[in-house]
């Protein structure tokens, strides 16, 4: 019942995540930053990229984003079991922080955004960040990346706002958090074990 | 029953319902519509190929599950290539280049053109089941064809037997991970003192090496020692050789310390233009993986000297879990030969070696 009430909590806040998206937001003041960050942030801000990369902690008053981890993805710490089976109509499974998500697709992770340079984007440039959101594969050119991620809507980005994105994402605090790996669905992780051994 | 009924839809389009349309839709993209609007083939035909266009077959082929390939370049008359940077060719605008993928019979021909702007343009022309027509394929590529009787008796475990036609952005990925979007037409990959134990290294009949490209005054600028002493890997013995020439070919395009994965501090990419000597090893041999596939050990090394089962590097060749195998697109089987190429390597360097 408690873990009930946790979901519902959770459920309320992520929807009034999305509603407040949805809202003609304010720029961003500029505290003497450059503009791009400044846009990159306003973007950030009004894209919804917290929603998944800044893991949810429960405090007294409920679920609340952790902004001491702001945009560093799931948190390295938190070790989940196997998500449950996809049965039915009900096909995705989101962990309680927000940031790990198991659907047909397997158990992906949110993705460490901030500049710490061995775990997060502070050994990328632009242009990959831009190569990557185009093509939706990591890096630009390696695995695609996974659901829920909405790449099919942030490809759309122009340069520029993509640039700014990445400055923004640049000049907040690295946090060092090693995100997991995507696990596969668990029928397509025995069919390649079986190919691969074969 | 949703995949199902996209086969089935994959189907209905590889009997010709989408051909009309593609023609139609990618006039944008700036390259013909048809094969043989593109100057490989004498007029009225597609199968004899004009005299001035060359074949030629690199030394260290890229694996595409098994597919028998054909390679052609044609340069505007009167140019040549620049190849005052030996490891970045400068080819001229309007260079073509072509590459068949055969499976008992023609499937694609995938066409690469460099356009006046300087850029370069990316197509793939897929074959119609009697051979008289290759039409483009939509930029978005086309997946999950029905795999022809050929290929899956050679590539069984390829996952649901299928073939794919790469999207344009599938193309760019690997091409513009380089310092030069030409691929496989290089001073290592047509040097005239090839590799016996590269795989899948078959030689086309009247393929162009570095000499005779040379002869026919289509290099300028190319160093004089590059003719005198053609490249070559230098490696410990005849394995490491083929197993890093394997490795250059294959995922060196992208792997490599020019390009936007220099940011993973590791080359698989040989220089031949003042090589540092041991300069893919030092960024492979015990080095620390980033990726750490499931089940594998935090410290687990790109290569483990000595043990392949804890070399990621081994892992991912030998995966073909979307989210694990390399390389991550343009394969569905894994390349068994060069897999036990490359054990064979990795199980013979010594276990003191590493990195630092």
């Amino acid at each position: 019942m408690q873990s009930l009430k946790m979901l519902v909590r959770i459920a309320f806040v992520v929807a009034a995540s999305f509603a407040r998206a949805a809202e003609p937001p304010a720029p961003a003041p500029n505290h003497g930053q450059s503009e791009g960050v400044t846009r990159g942030k306003y973007l950030v801000d009004t894209s919804g990229c917290h929603d998944c990369h800044t893991p949810f902690k429960m405090t007294e008053t409920g679920p609340a984003r952790d902004m001491e981890r702001m945009l560093s993805g799931h948190p390295e710490q938190l070790e989940l079991p196997p998500a449950p089976p996809a049965n039915g109509p009900w096909l995705v499974s989101m962990a309680g922080t927000g940031t790990a998500f198991a659907g047909p697709w397997g158990t992906s992770f949110a993705a460490n955004l901030t500049g710490d340079k061995d775990t997060g984007l502070g050994k990328w440039t632009s242009r990959t960040f831009i190569d990557t959101i185009r093509t939706g594969r990591h890096l630009g050119r390696g695995r695609e990346i996974l659901p829920p991620m909405p790449i099919p809507v942030y490809k759309n980005f122009t340069d520029q706002d993509l640039t700014a994105i990445f400055a923004y994402l640049q000049s907040i605090p690295a946090v060092k958090n090693k995100v997991p790996v995507p696990r596969p669905p668990v029928a397509a992780a025995a069919a390649a074990n079986t190919a691969a051994g074969s | 029953m949703i995949r199902g009924g996209l086969n089935c839809l994959l189907k209905l389009a590889l009997v010709g319902v989408w051909l009309p349309i593609a023609a139609r839709a990618d006039g944008a993209r700036g390259i013909p519509q048809h094969l043989g609007d593109t100057g490989l083939y004498v007029a009225g035909s597609l199968s004899q190929v004009n005299s001035d266009v060359l074949p030629f077959s690199p030394q260290y082929p890229l694996w595409s599950d098994g597919a028998a390939k054909r390679r052609w370049i044609w340069l505007p008359p009167g140019t040549s290539i620049d190849a005052s940077r030996p490891d970045a060719w400068e080819f001229p605008i309007g260079t073509r280049l072509w590459k068949e993928f055969a499976h008992g019979r023609a499937l694609e021909t995938r066409y690469l053109e460099r356009a006046a702007d300087g850029n370069w343009r990316f197509g793939s022309y897929v074959w119609n089941a009697d051979g008289s027509d290759a039409v483009l394929a939509p930029a978005a590529g086309l997946r999950d064809l029905p795999a022809p009787l050929s290929m899956t008796r050679e590539s069984r475990d390829s996952p649901g037997e299928r073939y794919t036609i790469p999207s344009e952005n599938d193309c760019r990925a690997c091409h513009e991970g380089a310092p030069v979007a030409v691929l496989g037409f290089s001073a290592l990959q047509l040097s005239p003192d090839r590799d016996p134990l590269a795989p899948h290294a078959e030689r086309l009949a009247g393929s162009v090496d570095l000499r005779q490209l040379a002869a026919r005054g289509l290099l300028r600028n190319l160093p004089q020692e590059f003719l005198t002493h053609p490249p070559r890997i230098a490696a410990a013995n005849p394995a490491e050789r083929a197993a890093l020439g394997y490795l250059h070919g294959n995922c060196g395009n992208c792997h490599n310390d020019e390009g936007p994965l220099a940011v993973l501090d590791m080359t698989l990419a040989q220089r031949v233009a003042a090589p540092a000597p041991g300069a893919v090893l030092r960024s492979i041999v015990g080095v620390q993986s980033q990726f750490v596939p499931a089940g594998a050990p935090a410290d687990a090394a790109r290569i483990a000297p000595g043990h392949l089962a804890a070399s990621v590097i081994a892992a991912r060749m030998s995966s073909r879990d979307p989210l694990e195998q390399m390389p991550p697109l343009g394969t569905a089987a894994v390349d068994r030969e060069a897999l036990a190429l490359v054990a064979r390597w990795i199980e013979g360097l010594p276990v003191h070696s590493s990195s630092n």
